[in-house]
């Protein structure tokens, strides 16, 4: 008993940005409370939330990135969890940059929108490094419920309410769904510690026979259960189905946030989840074979084609931005998936690499749609026409974004690409090499296909005349983000090796 | 500052210095009050200036490099490759910054030098009377009148003229282009080898989509889908011989696991390193990556049936950009298929090679019939494009030296003059806003100069013997002959077509009773004569004296096609 203490005690000095972001939560809505009639409360909030964030990551940078498992292995603390807590401080940080400019968020309430941001980040925060069923759903929901009340936040909005509820009901059948799957594996496996699961996976389909199918088979069921919570949050199919809705209703900013923020937690909660526990360690050359030969890269593989390819194809007919951009965040979730399909250190890296790069280029594409809706007051492509003329700067970058995410030269799209083809190529010489080749057949595919709907949005900014005089003039702070993002983009596309660096050394994962 | 080693560095990146000075230049108009005439003027000049710098730089490489020259050791023999700048760009990933110039490529590098050149040129509106600029619709007004905004006509009859339309934004995309294709020639590192040349489809999708004909929506996005859709098969191929490639040195001497070196990929792929690899989808890994990288390249020849693009490509293209995509852009098609599927996987040529001269039967023969029907002038060009660069995958397949050194002329010689021919289709649809053969008749009377250039370049293109387009054809046919009987006799007919087509065209164009709705057109203006004369004096110059391209090119294409056939 006193062990256990000690060791809460003792893993408080690795939880340090969390307990930051826990009590900044707190604070701001405290803090909301007390500037109720400040004049400057917009700014004062804002600088709240950004001293907040900043602290995180100022203890984050200071902490040991080496691999410890913290409260008695409830969650871990590592290198890879650390990659990804910065993809999300910073995907919190810009979104508090965005809102505070925009006015999506009136006033009175804004406050308690940064509280319930910070919340999230917390939540994800602790999706990246859990270790145990029970944080892992804890994490979840942490992420899920406050995103419900994120994205039905303007109350009076129909279409937000309608978002919302959309939202909850989806999330509580996925969420249910993996409280079953849950139960289904402690029953089998008996623990609910993650890491401890692959050894008595191996013990279990030890047996043979009918039984040992059978075994197996539930095995099977149950983990696909629990990946519906992951597949949620990352919006795969066949749990996209909220995506489009939630991301047209909810206000703009956050649809943004949520395309990048939770999208990258949920991927951080599946490598762990399928590398760490369904997989055996990395062999010499890099890839990791499934425990006891259950074919989880089979199903991850055809989750993947068939998420980028449904994801891609139904984007082609839409005409809202946001849904647009919605159907397309479910093609990259498609793509990414690639990667953990391969159970590879390459993988990995692809997915790592990926959501970094996604990060900017999509919550780029949003600011967009967040400067364009303020001058027209429209997400429709027809407004669009002609946007080179009415703001070039705005059209040149959203040109720049939707380039990098079809995935061209000399943008990082094509960098993020890359390493995940490469990923899948290195496994097509292998083993069940055919899939994986065909499973690069599809993505390729699918990146043209992509750019036949992306195109359509370049098309009208450059080739079409304006059908709309209103001349969009965004705020300097936009402008400024604009410029920085593109600048990014165009600078990873041409050298990466930080990247590549950075995440290479921030494959180091606790392992059982 | 400026020499051997770095040669091909300054005209790769000359003309991408010139769009960042026109972006910066535009940027400065919104801050200070530069008034829109200058900066259009001020890009013109900026872009005549790198473009030309650049070409100079391309023909300082030419004269700077001795075919007979050793170069390069790669693997422990001579590959001839010269002007080499090598540095490491990104080591984790074993990719270089790597460029140099062999016989397969040199000519490749001047011809894209010169006709960037002469395009940039072509794209400045230059004309006589003020009577005659505003037939042309080259008026330039600043802005008002609903112009240059909207980047639409400012008249009922016919649109703005594409050289006074939004002229920074042009003359960065041109300038881009020219990058990019320069980029594409002198790389000798896989990787940079594809970034160049998917950096070439951005600026032509928008040279297309923003400055094109009245379809030119259409036109552009099918290019681009049709171009990208090969590109990432290549991808795919690329990244296949990367990982099956066996270790090499970066120019710093670190050793790495896999190389994108292509003479590193050559020298293993002679060594049978990519016949031996793993089979992927079922296939044989050589043979699947071949066609992967085949279609990917065949797309942009184009080959027959991947050839739809073009006709509406070129059609919807403003001039300049049309001699661009068919004096260099589909050049990239067979220097790509010569650098990478013959140099790297030489068993599967071989086994590729009967389908390819097939298919390049095809697109002489069926290319030439399709020509005999059409009605706009632009698009009889255009197929005739088509047909003549099955000439080149003929020679090819043939792989005899004869043969491929026909081809690669072929491809130098059709980059001239097919130039010229899209540059003779701007002059006619600048004065007459249309390009229906049948509605011209007569024009011989009222432009003599014209009509003179028109048919060098006809007869050029028709392979008249004392032209440049004879000696490639030539070749083509006497060399692949031994190899290839039926085919080069089926493909003989196409000369007898081709000489229908065009004679036709002159026929109904040119001569007979002048059409006198075009009586008072004026014959050719400066700018014409700057860009055609100097095209149709090499036509000329070839057609005499091959060997001034041959001599360059023969070593290296000789080498490569005795390791192919071994």
């Amino acid at each position: 008993m006193e062990q256990l203490i000690g060791n809460n005690l003792a893993s408080v000095a690795g939880f340090r940005p969390e307990l930051v972001l826990t009590f900044g939560s707190i604070a701001l809505l405290v803090l909301d409370l007390v500037l109720r009639r400040s004049r400057s409360r917009r700014a004062l909030l804002a600088g709240a939330a950004v001293i907040v964030l900043g602290l995180a990551a100022v203890l984050l940078a200071a902490q040991s990135t080496a691999s410890t498992p913290l409260f008695n292995g409830m969650i871990a603390s590592d290198a890879f969890a650390t990659f990804f807590k910065w993809i999300f401080l910073a995907a919190g940080f810009l979104t508090v940059l965005i809102v505070a400019q925009g006015d999506d968020y009136p006033s009175p309430r804004v406050g308690e929108f940064y509280g319930l941001l910070l919340a999230v980040v917390l939540g994800m925060f602790l999706m990246a490094s859990a270790t145990n069923l029970l944080t892992i759903y804890m994490s979840i929901e942490l992420v899920s419920m406050v995103s419900y009340v994120l994205a039905g936040f303007r109350k009076s909005d129909r279409k937000a309410a309608e978002a919302s509820l959309k939202y909850v009901i989806y999330g509580s059948v996925a969420s249910g769904v993996m409280l079953f799957g849950m139960s289904y594996l402690y029953g089998l496996l008996g623990t609910f510690d993650v890491l401890a699961f692959a050894p008595k996976i191996a013990e279990l389909s030890a047996t043979t026979g009918a039984a040992g199918a059978a075994t197996k088979l539930a095995l099977v069921v149950a983990v696909v259960f629990v990946s519906s919570g992951v597949g949620y949050k990352i919006a795969s199919v066949p749990w996209h189905m909220w995506c489009p809705d939630v991301y047209e209703g909810a206000p703009t900013p956050f649809t943004a946030f949520l395309s990048v923020g939770p999208k990258a937690a949920g991927f951080a909660l599946a490598l762990r989840f399928f590398l760490g526990s369904f997989a055996g360690p990395m062999g010499a050359n890099g890839m990791a074979e499934s425990i006891a030969g259950i074919p989880w890269p089979a199903v991850i593989g055809v989750l993947s084609a068939v998420t980028m390819t449904l994801g891609n194809l139904t984007a082609i007919a839409q005409t809202n931005l946001k849904r647009l951009l919605a159907y397309s965040s479910i093609a990259h979730a498609g793509y990414t998936l690639m990667g953990l399909a391969t159970l590879s250190a390459l993988g990995m890296q692809g997915v790592m690499i990926y959501m970094l790069i996604y990060l900017v280029m999509n919550l780029g594409a949003f600011l967009v749609v967040i400067v364009v809706a303020e001058a027209t007051g429209s997400e429709s492509i027809f407004d669009y026409s002609g946007l080179v003329h009415r703001h070039p700067l705005a059209a040149i970058a959203f040109g720049i974004f939707l380039f990098s995410l079809t995935g061209l030269p000399p943008f990082a799209g094509f960098t993020g690409k890359w390493y995940l083809f490469y990923a899948v190529i290195e496994r097509a010489s292998g083993p069940a090499g055919f899939w994986y080749g065909a499973l690069a057949v599809v993505g390729a595919l699918n990146t043209a296909v992509s750019l036949y709907y992306y195109a359509r949005i370049i098309r009208a900014m450059f080739l079409e005349a304006p059908h709309v005089t209103d001349r969009v003039a965004p705020k300097l702070g936009y402008q400024l983000m604009l410029g920085a993002f593109s600048a990014a983009i165009l600078v990873f596309g041409i050298w990466w090796a930080p990247i590549v660096e950075w995440s290479q050394r921030s494959m180091v994962m606790l392992r059982g | 500052m400026f020499g051997p080693n770095n040669v091909l560095a300054w005209a790769t990146f000359l003309p991408l210095g010139g769009a960042i000075l026109i972006v910066l230049l535009t940027a400065l108009r919104y801050v200070s009050g530069l008034s829109k005439h200058a900066l259009d003027q001020a890009s013109r000049a900026i872009a005549l200036c790198t473009s030309g710098l650049s070409l100079v730089a391309a023909i300082y490489a030419w004269s700077f490099y001795d075919p007979n020259a050793a170069g390069m050791v790669v693997a422990g023999k001579a590959s001839g490759v010269q002007l080499v700048q090598r540095a490491v760009w990104i080591r984790g990933f074993n990719v270089e910054w790597f460029v140099g110039v062999d016989g397969l490529s040199i000519s490749m590098v001047l011809l894209s030098g010169l006709i960037s050149f002469v395009a940039t040129i072509a794209s400045l509106p230059w004309w006589s009377g003020a009577k005659d600029r505003e037939m042309a619709g080259m008026v330039e007004d600043d802005g008002h009148a609903g112009g240059a905004h909207g980047g639409h006509g400012h008249g009922e009859a016919h649109p703005k003229h594409f050289s006074v339309r939004m002229v920074p934004g042009y003359m960065v995309m041109l300038l881009l282009l020219q990058t990019g294709m320069m980029g594409t020639f002198v790389a000798l590192d896989m990787f940079l080898f594809y970034v160049f040349w998917e950096v070439m489809l951005l600026p032509m999708y928008f040279l297309i989509g923003v400055w094109g004909g009245p379809r030119k929506e259409y036109a552009a996005i099918k290019f681009f889908l049709y171009t990208l859709a090969g590109s990432v098969l290549m991808l795919l191929a690329i990244i296949g011989v990367y990982y099956n490639s066996a270790g090499a040195s970066l120019v710093d001497g670190s050793a790495t696991e896999h190389t994108f070196n292509l003479l590193e990929l050559a020298a293993q792929g002679h060594a049978g390193q990519f016949a031996s690899a793993a089979p992927i989808l079922g296939f044989e890994f050589a043979k699947i990556v071949f066609v992967a990288l085949f279609i990917g390249f065949a797309i942009k020849i184009p080959m027959f049936p991947f050839h739809t693009w073009l006709p509406d490509a070129h059609v919807e293209a403003p001039t300049p950009i049309s001699v661009i995509l068919a004096g260099v852009l589909l050049k990239m098609g067979p220097y790509g298929i010569l650098r990478f599927n013959f140099a790297i996987l030489p068993d599967a040529t071989r086994w590729a090679a009967n389908a390819i001269a097939i298919f390049g039967v095809i697109n002489i023969v069926y290319a030439a019939f399709v020509c005999l029907a059409q009605k706009d002038l632009k698009k009889l060009i255009a197929y005739s494009s088509v047909s003549h660069m099955g000439f080149t995958l003929l020679g090819m397949a043939a792989m005899t030296p004869t043969a491929i050194s026909g081809a690669v002329l072929n491809l130098f010689t059709h980059g001239i003059i097919s130039g010229m021919l899209f540059l003779i289709v701007g002059v006619i649809y600048d004065r007459a806003h249309h390009r229906e053969i049948a509605r011209f008749g007569g024009l011989a009377q009222q432009l003599p100069e014209y009509t003179a250039i028109m048919g060098l370049a006809f007869f050029a293109s028709m392979g008249l013997p004392g032209l440049a387009g004879f000696i490639s054809e030539f070749m083509v046919f006497s060399g692949s002959f031994p190899v290839y009987m039926t085919y080069v006799i089926i493909s003989a007919t196409s000369v007898i077509i081709t000489a229908a087509y065009y004679l036709w065209a002159i026929h109904r164009m040119f001569l007979g009773k002048l059409n006198e709705t075009y009586r008072g057109f004026p014959d050719l203006n400066w700018r014409e004569r700057l860009t055609l004369y100097p095209l149709g004096a090499i036509a000329i110059v070839l057609g005499f004296y091959p060997q001034a391209i041959l001599g360059s090119i023969n070593t290296t294409l000789h080498v490569l096609v005795q390791n192919v056939r071994l």
